[in-house]
């Protein structure tokens, strides 16, 4: 059979959300698949836009790769705008030709409205909907003073909050006589007003505009109905947004009176073989101007498209929660009461600034609605209330009182039934989080990566470690952090009892905090911990025993039972003189050599007895430890940078030279990793790495939890245009967080994820200082650095510590018998099992 | 009739790693001696060779107790063995053999079977 074509029209959020979904199911294979898109990006994270002016790339933003286009076979045309369809002979047309469809996706999203405003073409008019859009504003915005937005809409406040954020004294003009109309009552949109005029941004309601001028002081002038005006250097429209449907109004598809573009409930159009989703679809007479129903419809769709009779999109939920400038903001169901009986309960304390509003059913059981300004902390549980139709309590106020006036408090993860939906981004309910746990998640970053739950727009992330907290509790998982057998505590609460108690044994740990004699989870997880905060040489006679056979012999053991070896080798950066005595090494001791990830060499093949010889000749060529066995800092990886390349805007080596020499033997949770690129081409791979530093023209870019291995995760953007100074300081507060609080084993990705509040925590605890312990970790650091030395070094000093080193106690020059040879590519390898010899 | 053993020393008490283990070669292989002092016993001996893998590496492992019996983690794949029986707690079917120790002055003598001899030298 031959294929059919399938074109889509768009590539944004929902558009590529709906490949993701399709090319998942077998149908997938039926199909040739195109895709256009007006924009020159391949899909980005528009919900995140606002980020981009934070020091975000598309990079950061983007929904997918340009290789996972290619690999899904997927004929990606980026800045290819589609200019019509031609129904009967299924064609569309672009600038570069016509292409036939058998079956069509318009996902085209929206556009702003711009009202009809004299003057609003002048060039410092803009809108906020792209990041080309963003480029424009940035750039009318470089040198000069005031920013006005017209809307005060959601996305109207967004747009002021970036105004801000560029240093410009930002505005917001209204016509109607409240903010953010759709989602507050006046007394809401009053509180919201007040609270953004105090974070500096003048808010003007009830102001038409009539025209916009040339400017006196300014660029421009906006003249309003009531003959007052405000001067200003740029504007920005964000008067609502409008289906993008000119492509089915020319070609007369259904449409509806006020645009968008008519769909069922299986996302079809009034031509059977075009389909539409996301904001330019309109479902019984509704826009959705939401990132998660657009993916409802994109999942909806790629199940019917797969042949499945049952799919249907059957609406979605609009409520909202938002932090607007710092404010938050909150908008359930039927916010305005317009249930036919609904009754109102309000709750106002204009001291504090918090407003609360719930609308309930006439029978008082049911919460049809609510509005929150100021505190969402109460959002969660109303939201679970409203959408799972849960019986209100008898004194349904106690829900939005505080708790010193007799609130309840919120609704435990238990009483939601097993179809409340988590994440609405994803579609998760608390069943699917459940059935994930089932079969074997058995952690809040498993259970994301299972369901992807939490990784839209973030918002469902508290009430998710709730669920799942609860459930993994209630199966008698251990959620109680007990590190193993002999702790009662987690590896977070050991570490607190040695560094108050001063404790620097693991016996008086043990007997006085714990039970039996230890086992190898608790032993190497309290060395490190005894590492981190005395610094004590790993092979003192107390610790010896506390060690993996890696540490304990400071190489890395392997399956044949010999061992390799790593020197370290700062940056990647080495000498020909060091390069020769490594290759002499391991000529010498007839070591396999190979090159490792981490740009340094390693040597393969070392008995026991021969570790302190080979590391005695390394010293004295100058090598020191590259602590390859430990759980630890690993290498700091870099690309060559400002000194050889012609793009590097920093000097990268020099970097990772510096960063490799303070981090070095610090004991972790895990093994660490570190890169530095010199610009932002990215060639040491940075983002794939614990901490990712990147070089801009003003300075380095930090990105941090990266992760490559089993489960990739890209780094976080964590802060932007670091001084070298700026850099370590951040560097070092982050690593001994880190060290401090994560779990035995736990690699800062999954640390950073398992952490409530994540990266916005993390960036709180670090760049805010809110824990007020910045100083402490960092001086916890700067000890440390203090008192590094090459562990190998004191050993090969010490004969009682070389003594361990002997492969037989008794018998010195007697060789292991089991370790059988042979050669490939001209180098010594262990035999496997069941190969002759 | 009883096979006759000898009590072979293997090593001496300075030769001991506390709460750890040392290798030694014996007439009968490659054994494993293990220093607990906080117990009673406080010496153990077994085998040094790893069953799941046949290298010679169990006395570097970490050693502690399991849920009251004293163990020795294998390095390699981490299964533990009971320093007593020589029991796999991973795996019942899997035990290493075990050796009588004993601390005879500043000697550290193993009692290493007479018909394992016979046999190796057969
Ligand atoms: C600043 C901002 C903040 C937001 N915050 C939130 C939020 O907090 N929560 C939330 O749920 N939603 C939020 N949204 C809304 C969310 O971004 C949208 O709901 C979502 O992007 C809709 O996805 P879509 O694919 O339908 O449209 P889009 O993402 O707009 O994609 C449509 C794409 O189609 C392309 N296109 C259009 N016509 C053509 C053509 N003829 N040929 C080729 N290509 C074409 C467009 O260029 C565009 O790239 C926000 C939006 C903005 C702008
Ligand atoms: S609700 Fe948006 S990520 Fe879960």
């Amino acid at each position: 059979m031959s294929k059919k074509t399938l074109i889509v029209i768009g590539n944004g959020m929902v558009g590529h959300h709906f490949l993701e979904q399709l090319v998942a199911t077998p149908a997938a294979a039926d199909f040739d698949i195109k895709v256009f898109g007006e924009e020159k990006l391949l899909a980005y994270d528009r919900v995140h836009l606002s980020d981009y002016f934070g020091g975000s790339t598309h990079a950061d933003l983007a929904m997918g790769t340009a290789d996972w286009y290619a690999e899904n076979h997927i004929d990606l045309r980026l800045g290819e705008q589609v200019t019509g369809i031609d129904r009967d002979k299924r064609t569309i047309t672009t600038l570069m030709g016509d292409y036939s469809y058998d079956e069509l996706v318009l996902a085209t999203g929206s556009y702003p409205f711009v009202p009809p405003i004299k003057g609003n073409e002048h060039p410092h008019c803009l809108v906020y909907r792209t990041l080309e859009d963003l480029d424009s504003i940035r750039a009318s915005a470089d040198g000069v003073k005031t920013g006005v937005v017209v809307g005060g809409g959601l996305l109207g406040l967004e747009a002021a909050n970036a105004l801000k954020s560029l240093g410009l004294e930002a505005h917001v003009v209204e016509f109607a006589p409240r903010l953010m109309p759709v989602q507050l009552d006046s007394d809401g949109g009053a509180l919201l007003k007040r609270k953004i005029e105090e974070l500096g941004v003048q808010v003007h309601t009830e102001k038409a505009t009539t025209e916009i001028v040339e400017g006196e002081d300014a660029r421009l002038r906006m003249n309003f109905s009531d003959d007052t005006h405000l001067e200003t250097d740029l504007i920005v429209f964000s008067a609502g947004i409008r289906p993008q449907d000119a492509l089915a109004r020319s070609s007369d598809l259904a449409m509806g009176e006020r645009g968008g573009i008519v769909i069922n409930d299986q996302c079809t159009t009034s031509d059977p073989h075009i389909h539409a989703i996301g904001e330019c679809a309109l479902w019984s007479e509704k826009i959705f101007g939401l990132v998660a129903p657009g993916y409802t419809m994109a999942r909806t769709l790629a199940s019917v498209l797969n042949g499945d009779t049952e799919a249907a999109f059957t609406g979605a939920d609009m409520s909202t929660k938002l932090k607007l400038l710092g404010v938050d903001v909150g908008s359930i169901g039927d916010a305005h009461a317009t249930t036919p009986g609904a009754r109102n309960i309000r709750f106002n304390d204009e001291q504090a600034g918090h407003y609360r509003r719930m609308v309930i059913s006439e029978d008082g059981k049911k919460l049809l609605g609510a509005i929150l300004v100021g505190d969402n902390s109460h959002y969660d549980t109303l939201l679970q209330y409203a959408l799972n139709g849960i019986e209100l309590p008898e004194n349904p106020e106690t829900l939005i009182l505080p708790e010193s006036q007799g609130g309840a408090p919120t609704l435990g993860p238990d009483a939601l039934p097993e179809t409340a939906s988590i994440c609405s981004c994803h579609n998760v309910s608390k069943g699917d989080i459940c059935g994930v746990i089932d079969a074997g998640c058995t952690d809040l970053a498993g259970v994301k990566a299972e369901t992807k739950a939490s990784t839209g727009c973030g918002g469902c992330a508290a009430l998710l470690k709730n669920v799942v907290d609860r459930e993994l509790e209630k199966r008698g998982v251990e959620v109680s952090k007990d590190l193993c057998e002999h702790f009662p505590y987690s590896r977070q609460d050991l570490f607190n009892i040695v560094k108050v108690n001063g404790i620097r044994t693991f016996r008086t740990l043990i007997r006085e905090h714990g039970k039996g004699h230890g086992c190898d989870i608790c032993k190497p997880a309290v060395a490190s911990i005894l590492a981190t905060c005395w610094n004590e040489h790993i092979l003192a006679t107390d610790h010896v025993p506390l060690q993996d056979t890696n540490d304990t012999f400071m190489a890395n053991m392997q399956k044949n039972g010999t061992y390799s070896i790593v020197p370290r080798i700062p940056g990647g950066e080495i000498t020909p003189d060091k390069l020769i005595v490594l290759g002499e090494v391991a000529k010498e001791y007839n070591l396999y050599t190979k090159i490792t990830g981490g740009q340094r060499v390693d040597l393969f093949g070392a008995t026991l007895s021969e570790l302190p010889e080979i590391w005695e000749k390394l010293i004295a060529a100058g090598f020191e430890t590259g602590h390859a066995y430990g759980k630890s800092l690993r290498t700091v990886k870099s690309c060559v940078g400002s000194t050889w390349c012609r793009y590097g805007v920093q000097d990268s080596v020099g970097m990772a030279i510096t960063l490799e020499n303070r981090y070095k033997g610090l004991r972790a949770p895990h093994k660490v990793k570190m890169a530095v690129s010199g610009c932002t081409r990215e060639c040491a791979e940075a983002q794939s790495k614990d901490f990712g530093v990147i070089a801009t023209e003003n300075g380095w870019n930090l990105y941090v939890c990266g992760n490559g291995g089993m489960r990739p995760r890209h780094g976080d953007l964590f802060a932007t245009d670091l001084s070298d100074e700026e850099l370590i300081r951040t560097i070092d507060r982050v690593v001994m967080f880190y060290v401090r609080t994560a779990d035995r084993l736990q690699r800062t990705s999954v640390w950073m994820e398992n952490l409530e509040g994540g990266l916005d925590y993390l960036k709180q605890v670090v760049l805010e200082d809110s824990l007020g312990i910045g100083e402490e970790l960092e001086q916890h650091m700067a000890d440390l650095v203090d008192t590094y030395q090459c562990e190998w070094k004191t050993a090969v000093e010490d004969p009682e510590k070389r003594k361990r080193f002997r492969e037989f106690v008794n018998a010195p020059s007697k060789k292991d018998p089991v370790q059988e040879w042979t050669t490939e590519r001209y180098q010594r390898r262990p035999l496997l099992e069941g190969e002759p010899a | 009739m009883r096979a006759r053993t000898s009590w072979e020393v293997v090593c001496t008490v300075e030769d001991l790693v506390p709460e750890s283990g040392v290798a030694v070669w014996t007439e009968d292989g490659p054994v494993a001696v293990f220093y607990l002092p906080h117990r009673l016993p406080a010496l153990f001996a077994i085998s040094h060779t790893d069953p799941f893998t046949g290298k010679n590496v169990l006395a570097r492992g970490i050693t502690g107790d399991l849920k009251g019996q004293p163990i020795v983690a294998s390095p390699l794949y981490k299964q533990h063995f009971n320093l007593q029986t020589g029991q796999c707690l991973e795996d019942e079917e899997v035990t290493v053999k075990t050796y009588p120790v004993l601390l005879d002055g500043n000697n550290v003598r193993v009692e290493i079977p007479a018909v394992n001899k016979e046999s190796a030298a057969a």
